[in-house]
């Protein structure tokens, strides 16, 4: 033992290190999530959490199923790459529940301004309009149906 | 279908890791769902944008985004013929609201959608001291909101703009491309608002998603790709002056 | 604002408290190099500043994390740094960089060296202190010359590791500035260098500084040679320093890539007062003509003092100025290099100026506490003139 007397005191240091190690890694063991490193390194349940998070747009598809009337007149229109909900705003909560909850109509006089009011920037061939110009305030749909609108504004198409 | 016992055992192991992916790798509301299958991108198609801003405001009802920030926004581009280098941009509140006419004189005018770019080599999630942003097997970058530090190194790494730190949840956000609608096969708030088809959501994995004919036949570039962060956003017809 | 910024980026995500941070650990790694200039490679002259210089970088490394806890957003998430560090990022690592520097190098390089003290305050002291004292000994008695010679042989080789951990230290944190690819303000490989220069540059103009404002308080005289010689090397380091951040400067100027026109602007009008003006002219090009007239020119004793000083306190300045405009510069341009922000530093706020201020004082009442446990002053210990005849 005798030649370890004048280093008793570095040990009993590297005891200490030694004992804050073993804490940690006991603490890091018993705290790390369980999922942690699963796919990456990153907690998979967080994958489960982002998923599940709940939807407001329902899906073109499930308008369809229901509506099969107004989907038909619109294939066969301009807009046909349109889907619902871009007009109609967000309507998960109907699809889930048409009974209860009922969509309410957008307004057209600040719908369909949204596109077709002229914009530089615009592409050169989307039909845009000054609409104060083209339509002297009156609402579009008084000549155009906005399921399936006609690109000349003699009448209502 | 009879299997000798050597296919049997080659199997086994197999077995087990789908056996463990199934019971872990179902996200709630999704069981028929495999991260493996798919791939994701987007694709962004300059010559039929509008500006009209329906992804923008798409995106703040789908996953609530706080006043003032953004996960997806328009930008105008204005670029006159002696400063190509030079553009001038402006996006008034994200393009939620749309845009005012503009000025006509001189040069090319475009709107850029812009978004999280999804990066295979992301800067952000090589960042992230603890693995709370992250690039998950199916090729989204998304953040781990219950284990995100807030230290914002993420959004000092992203070369786009695209993040931002939550003024509630005290993390960074950004776009998630709508992980909770991909994975039960719909697709993004802003692909499915966009009036012109402007934006596409792309599976490359998908043999059949229509993204394999239009890379085929179109010259697609990805912003910044001096800086090789291996984006899966890409856009048709990107203008030169685009950052 | 001004220009075009992508919406996102109009909010400055790091403030004054990330500029006090690299300031801190700055501090901490100056001192720590000049206190192993005597360890290691003997220089006599600094003998006078090397325990204050340990203790000093102690008290600085002990607030350095502070600033970036106040700033996080989840503060009591921060230990899943050290459970679950990402390998790839450099600020995980850099938890375990400061954790090994404090530690494994300051703690136990002062522990060494104070173990005789320890041991004999233990014995004479009583209460709490003679508590907290047998509690250091860590119940080992053993000062014998042969315990104390390990001692010294095992500090040498601790301040030996201690220098290139102070470097990475530093260097490191220049690092995960310098490693954001996003932003070319601060994307540079110079920049875990310029850090490293100028972390030692700030650090031994606090101690420089530190030791004279010491000697006033107890009414002890200056060891001239030793202020002469810590003075010179600050001067030295001071010109490397220079330098390469003109060097950093020109090289920008002169490859003129796709985001200097961007970046020359901010420096001409967001960044004139605290990059031109603080950093460049007062706080580096004062103090580096200050000292090197006293180079080249011998001045009383008393000159000299007040020189000295004055050009520290420059320096110390010049380099927090230097802190900000990398911190805060980094920034105040659009990523788009189309548009420029600004910042304002909030007062009472979790992230403003008085948390900064309060966190800029703490380390020298932490360095108050730990010099009345740990006297530094060597002539005024019983024990000194036994623990050196060992030598």
């Amino acid at each position: 033992m005798g030649e370890f007397k004048d280093i008793a005191h570095l040990i009993r240091l590297a005891g200490v290190f030694l004992l804050g190690l073993i804490f940690f890694l006991v603490f890091r063991s018993v705290t790390i999530p369980k999922s942690f490193g699963r796919y990456g390194p990153f907690r998979g349940a967080a994958l489960v959490e982002l998923s599940s998070r709940p939807l407001s747009f329902a899906g073109h598809a499930a308008c369809e199923n229901c509506h099969p009337d107004v989907a038909a007149l619109k294939a066969n229109g301009v807009h046909k790459s349109l889907n619902c909900e871009s007009c109609h705003g967000p309507l998960a909560k109907h699809a889930d529940d048409p009974g209860n909850v009922k969509p309410v109509l957008p307004d057209v006089a600040q719908l369909c301004i949204r596109c077709h009011s002229e914009n530089i920037a615009k592409p050169a061939g989307f039909p845009q309009v000054n609409a104060k110009e083209h339509s002297g305030g009156q609402a579009c749909n008084t000549c155009h149906q906005p399921h399936s609108p006609g690109f000349d504004a003699g009448g209502k198409k | 279908m009879i299997l000798n016992r050597r296919q049997i055992l080659l199997l086994l192991p197999a077995a087990a890791v789908a056996w463990d992916s199934v019971l872990a790798d179902n996200p709630e509301g999704s069981p028929n769902y495999k991260m493996s299958e798919h791939w994701w991108g987007m694709l962004i198609d300059i010559t039929k944008c509008i500006g009209c801003g329906s992804c923008v405001r798409a995106c703040e009802m789908e996953n609530d985004v706080p006043e003032g920030y953004f996960r997806t926004w328009v930008e105008r581009y204005h670029v006159s013929d002696w400063h190509i280098e030079n553009p001038e941009v402006d996006s008034p509140n994200g393009g939620m609201d749309g845009f005012p006419p503009g000025k006509a004189e001189g040069g090319k005018n475009f709107f850029v959608p812009k978004m999280c770019n999804h990066c295979v080599d992301s800067p952000c999630s090589q960042v992230c001291p603890v693995g709370a942003t992250f690039h998950t097997p199916d090729g989204v970058v998304l953040v781990d909101y219950d284990y995100c530090l807030g230290c914002r190194y993420c959004i000092q790494a992203c070369p786009y703009g695209c993040r931002f730190f939550h003024p509630k949840k005290h993390t960074a956000d950004k776009c998630t491309l709508c992980y909770h609608r991909i994975t039960k096969g719909l697709t993004t708030a802003c692909c499915e608002a966009c009036p012109t088809g402007a934006r596409q959501l792309a599976d490359l994995k998908n043999p059949n998603d229509p993204i394999h004919a239009f890379l085929k036949t179109h010259s697609v570039q990805v912003l910044k790709p001096h800086l090789a962060t291996g984006s899966k956003l890409f856009y048709n017809s990107l203008d030169g002056s685009v950052r | 604002m001004e220009g075009f910024m992508y919406p996102n980026e109009v909010e400055l995500q790091w403030g004054i408290l990330i500029v006090l941070y690299p300031f801190l650990t700055g501090l901490v790694a100056g001192a720590f190099i000049l206190a192993s200039l005597e360890r290691v490679f003997r220089v006599e002259e600094v003998k006078p500043t090397y325990r204050l210089s340990l203790l000093t970088a102690l008290a600085f490394l002990i607030v350095a994390p502070l600033p970036l806890q106040l700033h996080l957003g989840h503060p009591e998430r921060s230990l899943e740094m050290y459970l679950t560090p990402h390998r790839s990022s450099a600020m995980a690592m850099f938890g375990f960089v400061y954790l090994w520097y404090l530690m494994a190098v300051l703690v136990v390089e002062i522990w060494l060296d104070y173990r005789r003290d320890i041991v004999r305050l233990a014995e004479s002291s009583r209460g709490v202190k003679g508590l907290l004292y047998r509690a250091l000994t860590l119940g080992s008695y053993n000062i014998s010359p042969a315990a104390l010679r390990i001692d010294d042989r095992v500090g040498w080789i601790i301040t030996l590791i201690g220098i290139p951990s102070a470097f990475l230290l530093h260097g490191y944190v220049g690092f995960i500035f310098g490693s954001v690819k996003a932003n070319p303000w601060w994307s540079t490989p110079l920049m875990p260098v310029v850090f490293l220069f100028s972390a030692m540059v700030s650090g031994i103009a606090l101690v420089l500084l530190m030791y004279m404002v010491t000697s006033a308080m107890r009414r002890v005289a200056v060891d001239m040679r030793c202020l002469d010689t810590i003075a010179k090397y600050l001067f030295y380091t001071f010109v490397i320093d220079f330098a390469l951040e003109m060097l950093d400067l020109i090289h920008r100027i002169y490859e003129s890539d796709e985001s200097f026109r961007s970046l020359d602007f901010m420096v001409h009008t967001r960044l004139f007062y605290s990059q031109i003006l603080i950093q460049i002219f007062l706080g580096t090009l004062a103090p580096l003509a200050l000292l090197s007239l006293t180079q080249m020119i011998t001045f009383p004793a008393a000159a000299r003092r007040r020189i000295y000083a004055i050009a520290s306190v420059l320096t110390l300045v010049g380099i927090f100025a230097m802190r900000w405009n990398v911190v805060i510069g980094g920034q105040l341009f659009s990523k788009s290099f189309l548009g420029y922000t600004t910042y304002k530093v909030g007062f009472v706020t979790r992230e403003g100026l008085l948390p900064a201020v309060a966190l800029m004082i703490l380390p020298f009442a932490i360095l108050y506490v730990l010099i009345k446990i740990l006297p530094p002053w060597q002539e005024e210990s019983p024990f000194v003139a036994e623990a050196h005849g060992d030598d």
